[in-house]
């Protein structure tokens, strides 16, 4: 789905998060927001989602005004920062949530939500813990789980905050392998948050610099790399 | 790192041999027993001794007269009038104390701190105050009160003034124990379920509920607890009308002015055995679901 942000401001209170920004986000892309801690990425997403509304601007999905959409309606596969898994379910319930979410005439029969519970299992590599509560799943299979939790509404689009934020380095690599396969498989319109640079350069067909709550630049990794349009994305980057 | 052959020199064969050490959060033996001796002995004097003088003297003369005493019409009365206030007022504080602590965790306003010393009131007012309060708002004498008599729906000297002074006097409970706990929550999990399109009264019931049950069923018994227990403010609205108005604590109370010891204390007894029993209760249910509240627990 394209996604266009169309001049998207948001004050809380006093302080102003978002200067009005624009951006296209074109169908099937992979984007990285990338910034420091109050650049406003985290805003945007969370205004993508439907979890927090503009001060002014506009969200278009496939050129239909979205700005009032509300977050139920949305049907943005969301995956929070601490993943905000349900402690109090196994990883099945946890997955099949969305699906018994539903109103009563398009809720799936058991039968299907258990079909579609296991692909997503299969999906994230993790047949054999359907079982199992958060709390005994490491990290990783902590994120992917949330992930396939997301998947399971059959999403419009995928938002990420930090997905990988949590993680050690090397279960960090691993699962950016599995992000990428995962928006190429199901061909998703994906935007993740992050403020590690290698990540954004190595996993995104698209990069977008924040700072201050204005975008600083917008472009391939490649290009970031060899043109920064300002001196803040010039060290930025090189950090 | 140091090399351990620098000590040597410095300590003597005989201190290697015995080194003396202990854990460091570990107090000495004398320590432990004085500290376990206090706790032990304030427990015994303060709760156990008070409650064991109550059942003997309930018993003072024979088990039959204990149990006579308590099927005597005052007697009966008080009890049904005693568990009516606390069925009618532990559920109408369970939902405002959810209520109040959604609002007060789940949304920022203005005026919240000014909420929260609100609900903390009841606890800083004395109980007779209260009572006085809601004689003074609801008693004949006031133009309110004076219409609620004319027409039928007498509030002072009644139960509902009853219910109204138990609501008053046990609000916070419910509230003090969710508050903290939908705090540290937060609000991600919620969110979450919002994202995967579920409507707010579902998150509410399938997230937030499940989460806070714990907190909930302590903030219940407590408020069950002080609700069958409270003296002051029922007092002053009830009028102590023996076998109308008079709850279980009101009628000991006369009881035990007019030397009827047995009646009295038997009366307390079952009192006591009513709050022994919802701490039972507790346990047993801790006790049977102590996997599932370890599991949900954060690390």
């Amino acid at each position: 789905m394209h996604i266009e942000i169309d001049e998207i401001a948001k004050t809380f209170g006093a302080t102003t998060a978002l200067h009005p920004v624009s951006l296209p986000i074109p169908s099937g892309a992979l984007v990285a927001l990338l910034g420091p801690s109050g650049s406003g990425k985290t805003t945007l997403l969370r205004i993508l989602g439907g979890l927090e509304f503009p001060t002014s601007g506009r969200v278009l999905f496939d050129g239909q005004d979205a700005t009032g959409l509300s977050v139920q309606d949305r049907r943005a596969g969301f995956v929070f920062q601490s993943y905000a898994l349900f402690k109090h379910m196994t990883v099945f319930e946890n997955i099949a949530y969305g699906l018994r979410a539903r109103p009563r005439r398009s809720r799936p029969p058991e039968a299907e939500i258990e079909r579609r519970v296991t692909k997503l299992l299969e999906l994230i590599q993790l047949p054999q813990i359907a079982g199992r509560f958060p709390n005994q799943l490491s990290g990783g299979q902590r994120q992917r789980v949330a992930l396939a939790r997301a998947l399971a509404i059959e999403p419009r689009m995928l938002l990420l905050d930090e997905p990988f934020g949590a993680l050690d380095a090397r279960v960090r690599k691993e699962l950016r392998h599995g992000l990428r396969e995962i928006h190429d498989t199901t061909g998703l319109t994906t935007v993740f948050v992050t403020h590690d640079q290698d990540e954004a350069m190595e996993l995104a067909d698209l990069v977008v610099v924040m700072s201050m709550g204005k975008i600083e630049q917008v472009g391939r990794p490649q290009d970031i790399r060899a043109r920064p349009a300002t001196p803040f994305v010039r060290e930025f980057i090189a950090a | 790192m140091y090399d351990s052959t620098l000590n040597e020199p410095l300590l003597s064969p005989a201190e290697h041999a015995a080194p003396k050490w202990r854990p460091v959060t570990d107090e000495s033996p004398l320590t432990k027993l004085v500290l376990i001796a206090i706790a032990l002995g304030g427990l015994a004097v303060l709760v156990l001794a008070p409650l064991a003088v109550v059942f003997a003297e309930a018993l003072a003369k024979g088990a039959a007269a204990a149990v006579t005493s308590l099927t005597k019409p005052e007697a009966w009365s008080a009890i049904k009038l005693t568990l009516i206030v606390a069925a009618v007022s532990v559920p109408v504080n369970a939902v405002f104390g959810i209520a109040a602590a959604w609002t007060i965790t789940k949304f920022d306003f203005r005026g919240k701190a000014f909420l929260i010393t609100l609900i903390d009131l009841p606890f800083s007012v004395s109980p007779v105050v209260a009572g006085l309060a809601l004689v003074l708002l609801f008693g004949a004498n006031s133009v309110l009160g004076g219409w609620l008599v004319a027409s039928g729906f007498p509030i002072v000297f009644a139960l509902p003034g009853i219910v109204l002074a138990s609501v008053f006097v046990t609000f916070p409970f419910v509230a003090r124990e969710l508050i903290p706990v939908m705090i540290e929550q937060g609000r991600t999990e919620e969110e979450a379920a919002l994202t995967l399109g579920a409507s707010g009264w579902r998150v509410f019931l399938t997230v937030t509920l499940p989460n806070i049950k714990w907190a909930l069923l302590y903030g219940v018994l407590l408020c069950n607890a002080r609700a069958m227990g409270e003296f002051g403010a029922v007092a002053v609205v009830s009028g102590k009308i023996r076998g109308q108005t008079a709850t279980m604590p009101i009628t000991i109370e006369m009881l035990y002015n007019e030397y009827l010891s047995v009646a009295a204390f038997s009366l307390a007894a079952l009192l006591a055995a009513l709050a022994l029993l919802t701490l039972a209760l507790k346990t047993m249910l801790e006790w049977r679901h102590a996997d599932q509240l370890a599991a949900t627990r954060r690390h």
